[in-house]
């Protein structure tokens, strides 16, 4: 094949990622295919507090999205990411930072996971704790990007990204502590539309 | 540095919103999405290697008992950036309908047979310069609800990662000169011409297998990185 290359003219359009996804993506021991990954990022040698983070999806009739696919990305305890162009990588932890999940017969989704550390905004500012969210959907011909933060984090309150939400809006995007057996459990619903609609960003 | 990629490529992207697709109305946001400039969290994304794709994962005419039904083809490409790059080392997923137009999926009721020697399922990592390459079976046109006489054009669905977790891309290949493309509202929601050729694979005559399989090239643009650093105080 050749190498030489002329510049392409854009990007390749996104489509949607269809109904049917899931014997592909997130098959979950249902279908004779192995997922390429899971909702549990927590390895044998991740270090951090143990959290769930769940929730459910519903659409603009609050009906729950039951063929909703969502990913999370994310820093470790320490707040660096798992990818090289992260100088500060750890080496000798097995934490990729990446979760896939699709949505139950309720809309329900959970990951389990570490409450990522502090992760600095290009002004050296530090952000608070937060997963990095992409919705895919049937009816979504563009995924959609949000983020989870954890509710009781003092940083919350100064977090530049939170600050650049309408303050009656931040709600939609920091998920709650649930009491549950002494798990930590987060609860943060997505809402594609209505008096909730979660806060997308454009990134 | 830090980079930024510039949100102008996205503009390829159909509107969320495309009413002629039904289910968008109730699966799209009504408020405007928030500017944000990109963090650490936005401009890195997951690595994985070779670890996640198993050897034959991206031949799907072996991964039954016997060969499938259908006419195979290879399907291959480079997977670059908008500045002409080749993205090494990424992961490159695709899920299809068998040759007859129906989904292993339990929800596709579409009374088409199911074939037990093809579930529809792939992966692959791009080698170093981004090139990839699939062998499947060519996959049907089928009818969907949408509106009446519905019919989505034949189509492989395509998930890549890219170097940055905003570079994620989910798209669809379609096949050259095909008749439903002027009734297919998910191809059409991408109403720049140019763009939605770019979702349309080229028959590969070059590449073709003779007396085996005939090829279809499918490049997959991912977002560039501005040259400008994305300080913008």
């Amino acid at each position: 094949m050749s190498k030489a290359q002329n510049k392409p003219e854009g990007v390749t359009p996104s489509q949607t990622v269809g109904p049917y996804f899931a014997y592909g993506l997130t098959s979950n021991g249902q279908y004779d295919w192995n997922d390429a990954f899971s909702n549990n990022l927590v390895t044998s040698d991740t270090s951090g507090e143990r959290v769930r983070v769940e929730g459910q999806v519903f659409d603009g009739d609050g009906k729950p999205m039951v063929d909703c696919m969502l990913e999370i990305w994310q820093a470790d305890a320490q707040g660096r990411f798992s990818d090289p162009q992260d100088k500060r990588a750890l080496p000798n932890s097995s934490f990729k930072g990446f979760g896939r999940c699709g949505t139950d017969g309720n809309g329900g989704y959970a990951f389990d996971t570490i409450k990522p550390g502090i992760v600095a905004d290009p002004d050296g500012k530090p952000q608070a704790p937060h997963l990095v969210l992409a919705v895919f959907a049937r009816g979504m011909l563009l995924h959609l990007y949000t983020r989870i933060y954890f509710g009781g984090e003092a940083g919350n309150a100064t977090d530049p990204v939170l600050a650049l939400v309408p303050a009656d809006r931040r709600a939609t995007l920091i998920a709650q502590q649930a009491n549950c057996n002494g798990n930590a459990v987060y609860r943060l619903d997505i809402h594609m539309q209505g008096d909730n609609e979660t806060v997308f960003f454009d990134v | 540095m830090t980079l930024s990629y510039p949100l102008q490529s996205l503009t390829a992207h159909p509107p969320r919103l495309s009413p002629g697709y039904k289910s968008t109305v109730k699966r799209s946001p009504t408020k405007p999405l928030i500017p944000m400039r990109h963090t650490l969290s936005e401009l890195t994304g997951p690595v994985y290697g070779h670890e996640t794709v198993r050897e034959n994962d991206n031949d799907l005419t072996l991964q039954g008992k016997g060969e499938p039904l259908g006419e195979r083809i290879i399907v291959h490409g480079h997977v670059l950036d908008e500045d002409g790059r080749g993205v090494p080392n990424t992961l490159v997923e695709l899920w299809q309908a068998n040759a007859c137009g129906r989904y292993v999926h339990v929800v596709d009721q579409h009374p088409a047979p199911l074939d037990p020697n093809f579930t529809g399922a792939g992966r692959t990592q791009s080698d170093s310069e981004g090139y990839y390459r699939f062998v499947t079976i060519k996959p049907g046109a089928y009818p969907w609800g949408n509106h009446h006489n519905a019919w989505r054009p034949a189509h492989i669905h395509f998930s890549v990662f890219g170097h940055s977790f905003v570079s994620r891309l989910v798209t669809q290949m379609y096949f050259p000169g095909d008749p439903l493309f002027p009734f297919d509202p998910i191809f059409n929601s991408v109403t720049d011409e140019k763009a939605r050729n770019r979702m349309v694979s080229g028959f590969d005559l070059e590449n073709t297998k003779p007396d085996w399989a005939l090829c279809y090239r499918f490049n997959i643009v991912l977002r560039g990185r501005n040259a400008t650093p994305m300080e913008t105080k």
